[in-house]
């Protein structure tokens, strides 16, 4: 029954794409999107649609049948000018757009570890905390606070490095996390799936317990209260002078230094996201990614076929880890502030769905799942606890059973319930489209196979993260 | 008399009695020997000199005074945790699939009880009454717990289990998952929006805050008094009766030998004729029932709840099951036990033996150790037979 109404969507969505691909129509099609969107969010900086309407222009110029040359030209606009003006003109798209590419990086590191080798990770935000913990630790007064109480840093400790240590240290963070990546990975990587998956939550459990307590007999952390100030790289004045020039009328006030870091850790986590998709499309097309696949979709055969198993496990966990150290290192750096909190099993849950949602295994699809699952996080449940609290203070009531909204309890607000979304993008990804949005290409060729031989599978085949067609109940 | 201690009724009643008390003692002698000789070994040490400072007395003698107390607490929380372990185990046995969501189920009954209670306490149908009342109500509580979390189970299996099997084994995983986020944020969403607030706290009644005074021991000049609260009594008795219960069910009726044929084969058990759906729904009935009763006790032992009461007893019950041996009733048992046992010892000495340097915050740490190092040496855990890896 499902099956036939995902069958037709899809089917419309297919039309829908010939008939734009015809001639020269993507091309203005894609261009008049982006320039609409553009200046819509110009001309309405408040507007949810219109920033909605902006960030699915990158969607467009993904799917849409354009010369690569066109796409890459056009997305380069997007993101290096379009992206700048309309952020620094309403700070909170930057900031929007910032976690997009930040949850973006970590989910495509998570991918590798997921989606390529099959391995369900569930502490993915450890290596994160271990990378921001690095540069927290180093980066800021800490080391000479070794035997202070957190909280009380005498006045005018120094810093322990120079800003500028920061470029070092994102390198050094990809090796810590890599290496802890690895310290993790050597002795468990031997479990089965599922057991992994419990390992890898218990450990980022532990994480976490150490960053709140690891205050003392040693102060490393700073404990709950976290480790702040952190330097940030500095920002070379006069180059800033000079892109205010050109920047300052577009956007219609001083941009100020605030509103440059913001630009330059948006920029710096595109580079990643840049690195990261370069580097998992090269291994997913090489031995390695290859090996991987073996590995996920059967364990005893890839072994039969000479694959050095935990070699190749521990490759893709380092691999992922090194990502979500560098971005670790990113945020500590742009939030100046590190805390046990940001690090919590929540998180980790959050970096999956986007993987889930966005499709396992596929690069634009992770994507893709992070930014809608941010922008649902930030500006949609944001927006829809905002109206709610607007229709409380008015007078207005529901028509038909006479309830005043003034009644309506102010526990009932959406922006407190991300679990629930995420929970039921969880199971209704898994129950109706366990490929996700925009599914991987090898899966889409497997799927295509599938229901041509229109087989069933019986239990316990394969290892990995498959998305076989579920057959309802095996008996 | 032969005849009846024959019958495989009483001898299912037994054994795991016998299991429980073999378990407790041998698990109590292991830790409280072990303890002693760190305590024996470390007295000379900096912080046995600082025991000395600290309390007057050296640390082996410290150590020595606390074990007993520490040995109740210790089995307290490890029948609660063996009480959790046992609905993860009968998952497990028979869909070889890890219910994450079990740790909801458990706060699931553990907020139905509560609000059960409180609902009575506003009623004033808890103040005042005999001691006999206050446990009937209690028990009238446990039931809706454990009614509420049993149908959840089995709604939670119908809905987002059942389309997903012979799924490769993550894919129901991560639905359990996404069930248990979601289940966490429903509990907050109608606690908040019936009471205003998301914690509960156990009303005061009957006499479960009392405490027996099981002995005194002499010490110099002062005695040590040893005792048990009256809620871990109830919880230690009512653990032992779910395991008795659970072990009669799965071992000595015609549902368990249903349930134990799906576990082992579920395409033969189908064609001998059981509708292994409605076992599996079964399954989920019974260790629902179980969590959410496991859920009240843990309640009145800790007294606050809160939505997110579930996930850390959840991972811990957990662990018991894999170190017992995942699958098995007695293994949840055992791990059960020794996990709450290590819990309480490191909980009360690691502060001093460190002195102060790490205390009992560090204690879920021990847990997930304990978890990396058996399924890194003994996947099976302690009491599992070796079984092929089907994944």
């Amino acid at each position: 029954m499902e099956k036939g109404r995902q069958f037709h969507f899809s089917e419309w969505l297919q039309s829908l794409r010939t008939k734009l691909n015809q001639g020269k129509t993507p091309y203005i099609f894609s261009f008049l999107y982006l320039a609409v969107g553009t200046a819509l969010v110009y001309l309405s900086p408040r507007s949810l649609l219109a920033f909605l309407l902006f960030i699915s222009s990158a969607l467009v110029i993904f799917g849409l049948r354009l010369e690569t040359r066109y796409k890459v030209i056009l997305a380069a606009i997007a993101l290096l000018i379009l992206v700048p003006i309309v952020g620094v003109r309403n700070i909170f798209y930057l900031e929007v757009i910032f976690q997009i590419s930040v949850f973006a990086a970590l989910a495509l590191g998570l991918n590798i570890v997921v989606g390529f080798a099959g391995l369900l990770d569930m502490g993915y935000v450890a290596f994160y905390a271990v990378g921001a913990y690095t540069w927290a630790f180093f980066g800021s007064q800490q080391p000479f606070l070794l035997h202070e109480i957190p909280g009380t840093a005498p006045p005018g400790t120094p810093f322990f490095l120079p800003a500028d240590a920061f470029y070092l240290f994102v390198f050094i963070g990809i090796a810590v996390a890599a290496l802890t990546g690895i310290l993790l990975g050597t002795p468990v990587l031997r479990l089965r799936g599922d057991y992994l998956a419990i390992v890898t939550l218990a450990f980022g459990e532990v994480i976490r317990v150490l960053a709140n307590n690891l205050d003392k007999p040693l102060n490393l952390t700073n404990g709950p209260q976290g480790i702040t100030p952190i330097q940030r790289p500095t920002l070379p004045e006069p180059l800033l002078n000079g892109i205010r020039v050109v920047l300052n009328p577009l956007v219609g006030h001083n941009v100020s230094e605030g509103d440059f870091y913001n630009l330059f850790f948006y920029l710096a986590a595109l580079v990643v996201i840049l690195v990261v998709i370069l580097v998992a499309r090269r291994l997913d097309d090489s031995r390695i990614g290859r090996a991987w696949t073996a590995i996920r979709e059967d364990e005893t055969a890839a072994i039969a076929m000479g694959i050095p198993l935990v070699r190749m496990k521990l490759a893709a966990f380092a691999c992922g880890a090194s990502f979500a150290g560098v971005m670790g290192v990113l945020f500590a750096a742009s939030r100046t502030f590190v805390s046990p909190e940001s690090f919590s099993f929540m998180q980790s849950i959050g970096v999956l769905t986007m993987v889930i949602l966005g499709g396992i295994g596929s690069i634009p699809g992770v994507i893709v799942g992070a930014a809608v699952v941010t922008i649902l996080n930030l500006q949609v449940l944001q927006g829809f606890s905002l109206y709610l609290s607007q229709l409380r203070q008015s007078d207005s009531v529901i028509p038909l059973i006479n309830f005043a909204w003034k009644d309506l309890s102010t526990q009932l607000d959406p922006a407190k319930y991300q679990k629930m979304v995420f929970g039921l993008i969880l199971v209704l990804m898994m129950i109706y489209r366990p490929a996700g949005l925009i599914p991987a290409a090898r899966r889409k060729r497997e799927l295509a196979k599938e229901e041509a031989k229109e087989s069933s599978d019986d239990d316990d085949s394969g290892a990995g993260l498959e998305a076989e067609e579920v057959s309802h109940g095996a008996d | 008399m032969r005849r009846l201690l024959n019958a495989p009724i009483l001898i299912e009643i037994l054994r795991p009695l016998g299991q429980i008390i073999i378990f407790v003692a041998a698990s109590g002698a292991a830790l409280s020997v072990l303890i002693l000789a760190i305590a024996f070994l470390l007295r000379g040490s900096a912080a046995g000199l600082m025991t000395i400072k600290n309390y007057g007395v050296d640390l082996f003698t410290y150590t020595l005074i606390n074990l007993p107390q520490v040995l109740i607490d210790g089995v307290t929380i490890g029948f609660v945790y063996a009480a959790i372990a046992l609905g993860y185990t009968m998952v497990y046995g028979v869909l070889e699939f890890i219910n994450f969501a079990h740790s909801e189920i458990f706060a699931i009954g553990a907020f139905v009880g509560i609000e059960t209670l409180i609902g009575l306490n506003n009623a004033g149908r808890l103040t005042g009454i005999p001691t006999w009342q206050a446990y009937a109500w209690l028990a009238l509580a446990i039931l809706f717990g454990m009614a509420v979390a049993g149908a959840t189970a089995v709604t939670m299996e119908r809905i987002a289990y059942r389309p997903l099997r012979g799924a490769p084994r993550l894919v129901p995983l991560i639905s359990a998952i996404g069930v248990s986020f979601f289940l966490q944020d429903l509990i907050r969403l109608v606690e908040s929006l019936t009471t205003g607030q998301f914690y509960r706290v156990f009303p005061t009644f009957g006499n479960f805050d009392e405490r027996i005074t099981i002995g005194n021991l002499p010490f110099g000049d002062t005695t040590i008094e040893l005792g048990i609260q009256v809620k871990s009594l109830i919880v230690i008795l009512a653990a032992v009766a779910m395991v008795v219960g659970l072990n009669y069910l799965v071992n000595a009726t015609k549902l368990g030998k249903a349930i134990r044929s799906t576990a082992q084969d579920r395409t033969t058990a189908s064609l001998m004729g059981i509708n292994v759906n409605f076992v599996i729904s079964m399954t989920f009935l019974v260790g629902g029932t179980l969590g959410g009763a496991a859920g009240l006790l843990y309640a009145m032992k800790f007294t606050r709840i809160d939505p997110f009461v579930g996930f850390f007893p959840g991972i811990k019950a957990f662990t018991a099951a894999v170190l017992g041996g995942i699958g098995n009733i007695t293994g949840a048992l055992l791990g059960g036990i020794v996990l709450g046992m290590l819990e309480t010892f490191s909980g009360s000495y690691l502060n001093v033996f460190t002195m102060g340097a790490a205390g009992a915050e560090y204690k879920d740490i021990l847990a997930f150790a304990i978890l990396i190092i058996v399924l890194i040496f003994r996947p099976s855990g302690l009491l599992g037979e070796q079984v092929g890896q089907k994944a």
